[in-house]
C-alpha cells in the first residue's frame, strides 16, 4: 500500500487529500470535503488533466485570451501550449467561438470579445 | 446632479451598479479610468473565478464579461477613459477626460470602488542597484497576458501571494525558466491549490523564510542574492546564494487605492488600509460606500461581488431616503444620513486582525468577515458581547491568506452595544 498526498485544485478551499493506493488501485480517499474533490485525486492518480489558459496572436498583433474548454492530459500541457502560439485568430471574434479544434480531446475557445 | 456615481468599472463597481439598478434606481453613472470594464480580472486569464457565485469555473475575462453584459443589457451609462481627479464630503465628484476636460459631478449617493494596487520595490528597502527587468508580477501579468510581451526569459520571483505563483505559471507556459519563488514568511500568502497547480507542476522550488537581499546588473539584472531568514525575518548571513536571473518579479502585497478616499475626509481603518464601515458598507461620510479591493483586499472576485452588491442595494436605500426627506431631488447637499438604530464597534484580539464590517449601525442579518494574524488548526471563534460569548464557531484551520467570514442574526445583535472577536487555539 502505497499514500500519495495533494491538495485539491478544484476550489479554493485547497483541501488536503490523501490517497492511498494499492499498485495502480485506488483503495481510499481521505480529506476531501465533496464529491468532485474525490473525483480530482481519482483522476490524478491515474490520469491527471490541466485546464489549459493562455493567449493567442491575432490578426492584428493584438493577444486574445483563451482557454482549452475542458481539462487535457497534464502531459499534453506544453503541447497545447505550442499549438496555440503557432495559430492566429481572425478577427472578430466572441467569447466562447472556437478557435482550434480537437487539441488532445478539447477545444481552444475564446475567453474574452474581440472586435477587429 | 446624478443619483448614483460609481467610480471603478471592475468587478466591485459593475456588481454595485446592477444591484442598485435592481433596487430602483436608474440614474447611475460608471467612472473608469481604462478603456474597458473589467478592471484587472482583464489581465487574470487563469481559471478559477465564480464557483461561488455562479457554480462553475470561469477565467477572469469570462467573469467580467458576465457582468459587463448585465451593466450594457440595462443601459448603465459608463464613461471610460476618465479619470477622477477628487471627491468631496458633500459628493461633488471632480473627473477628466479627453472629450470633456475637467467636470464636476454632484451626486446623490458614492460608491467608492477603485480597487487595489501592488506594493512596490521601493516599500521593500532592498539594496542593491536598479537595473531593468524588475517588475511587479501584475506589471508582469499585463505585459504577458494584454500586450503580448514575455518580459524575461530567467526569472526569481519574491513572494508567494497568488499573482505571483499565478505568474511563475503563466511565465514557464510561455517559455521563461522559473528559477525560485521566495517568501519572506514561514508559510505561503496563496492558496493552497496555487502551489499545486502553479509551482508543484513544473518542479519550482518555493523557498519559503527566504528573501532577496541583494540585486546585480548595470543596465538590465543580472542575478539577485537571496538569503534565508531567522524567526525574527533577518537574513542569516551564512545562507546566502546568488542566483543569475534576468527578471525579479515582485508579488509583495496589495494596498487599496484610497487617495480619493482620504480627501473626501473618510476615517480610514489603519489594518486594511480601508475605509471604516457599516454593516451597508457606507463610510464615515453619508451617502458615501466602499467596497471591493478599495475597503480590504480579498482573495476571491466572488466575495468582491457579494459585497458590491450590498453596497449597491445600500446606495440605492440612501438614495429612495434623501429623495423622501428632500422632496424631489436632493436639493441642498447637507440631507441627512438615515437615523442610526445602534453603535455597535466591534474590535479584535490581535489574532484575528480586522473585521469588515468595523461597526454595526442597523440591526439586520449580516455577513462579519474577517482575516487572522497567523495559520492556526483547530480554533474556535467567539464573538463576544459584555464578556459573554453569544455565538462562536468553529473552524479546523485558519491562515492569514485565507478570508474567513460568519453569519449574524440580526435577533443576536438586539441589546448588544459593542463586540468583540477572539479566537481561541483548541490544540
Amino acid at each position: 500500500m502505497t499514500k500519495r498526498e495533494m491538495t485539491c485544485i478544484i476550489c479554493p478551499m485547497g483541501c488536503s487529500l490523501t490517497v492511498e493506493l494499492e499498485g495502480e488501485e485506488v483503495k481510499s480517499i481521505s480529506g476531501n470535503t465533496c464529491k468532485r474533490g474525490a473525483a480530482y485525486a481519482q483522476a490524478e492518480v491515474t490520469r491527471p488533466q490541466r485546464t489549459v489558459t493562455s493567449t493567442m496572436r491575432c490578426d492584428n498583433g493584438e493577444v486574445l485570451s483563451v482557454k482549452t474548454d475542458r481539462p487535457i492530459p497534464k502531459s499534453k500541457v506544453m503541447d497545447c501550449m505550442a499549438l496555440i502560439n503557432a495559430h492566429t485568430a481572425k478577427l472578430p471574434v466572441a467569447i466562447g467561438e472556437v478557435l482550434l479544434r480537437d487539441v488532445f480531446g478539447s477545444n481552444i475557445i475564446a475567453t474574452e470579445n474581440r472586435e477587429r | 446632479m446624478t443619483d448614483l456615481v460609481i467610480i471603478g468599472g471592475g468587478p466591485a463597481g459593475m456588481s454595485a451598479a446592477v444591484a442598485a439598478y435592481e433596487n430602483g434606481i436608474r440614474d447611475i453613472l460608471i467612472l473608469e479610468r481604462d478603456g474597458q470594464l473589467g478592471g484587472i480580472l482583464q489581465q487574470c486569464i487563469h481559471n478559477g473565478f465564480g464557483l461561488h457565485r455562479f457554480g462553475e469555473e470561469l477565467t477572469g475575462p469570462e467573469y467580467a464579461w458576465r457582468y459587463e453584459k448585465q451593466v450594457r443589457e440595462l443601459g448603465i451609462p459608463v464613461k471610460l477613459n476618465t479619470m477622477v481627479l477628487s471627491v468631496s464630503p458633500e459628493r461633488l465628484i471632480t473627473a477628466t477626460n479627453e472629450e470633456e476636460g475637467i467636470f464636476t459631478i454632484e451626486a446623490g449617493a458614492i460608491i467608492l470602488a477603485m480597487g487595489c494596487r501592488e506594493r512596490p520595490r521601493g516599500a521593500l528597502n532592498i539594496p542593491g542597484t536598479r537595473p531593468a527587468g524588475i517588475y511587479s508580477a501584475g506589471t508582469a501579468q499585463k505585459l504577458v497576458n494584454r500586450k503580448g510581451y514575455l518580459p524575461g526569459k530567467n526569472v526569481v520571483i519574491l513572494g508567494s501571494g497568488d499573482i505571483g505563483l499565478i505568474m511563475a505559471r503563466r511565465m514557464t507556459l510561455e517559455g521563461a525558466r522559473v528559477k525560485a519563488v521566495c517568501e519572506l514568511m514561514p508559510y505561503s500568502g496563496g492558496l493552497a491549490r496555487n502551489i499545486e497547480q502553479c509551482l508543484n507542476d513544473f518542479d519550482i522550488p518555493l523557498k519559503l523564510s527566504h528573501t532577496v537581499v541583494d540585486i546585480h546588473g548595470d543596465k538590465r539584472l543580472e542575478g539577485v542574492t537571496i538569503a534565508r531568514v531567522d524567526e525574527n525575518r533577518r537574513p542569516i548571513e551564512e545562507t546566502r546564494e546568488y542566483i543569475p536571473c534576468d527578471t525579479l518579479l515582485l508579488s509583495v502585497g496589495l494596498i487599496p487605492e484610497n487617495e480619493l478616499s482620504l480627501q473626501a475626509g473618510i476615517r480610514m481603518d489603519a489594518v486594511t488600509g480601508g475605509a471604516l464601515v457599516d454593516q451597508d458598507r457606507q463610510t464615515s461620510a453619508p451617502g458615501i460606500f466602499a467596497c471591493g479591493n478599495v475597503l480590504h483586499v480579498h482573495d476571491l472576485v466572488d466575495f468582491v461581488s457579494d459585497e458590491a452588491a450590498i453596497a449597491g442595494e445600500s446606495a440605492a436605500e440612501f438614495i429612495r431616503f434623501i429623495r423622501e426627506e428632500t422632496g424631489e431631488g436632493r436639493g441642498a447637499y447637507a440631507e441627512p444620513d438615515i437615523p442610526a438604530q445602534t453603535d455597535i464597534s466591534i474590535t479584535t484580539d490581535g489574532k484575528i486582525r480586522y473585521t469588515v464590517p468595523q461597526r454595526i449601525t442597523r440591526r439586520r442579518d449580516i455577513t462579519l468577515f474577517f482575516r487572522v494574524a497567523d495559520r492556526y488548526r483547530n480554533v474556535k471563534i467567539h464573538i463576544i458581547s459584555d464578556g459573554k460569548t453569544i455565538h462562536s464557531v468553529r473552524r479546523p484551520k485558519a491562515a492569514p491568506g485565507e478570508m474567513e467570514s460568519i453569519p449574524l442574526k440580526a435577533a443576536l445583535l438586539e441589546g448588544v452595544t459593542g463586540l468583540r472577536l477572539e479566537l481561541e487555539e483548541l490544540g
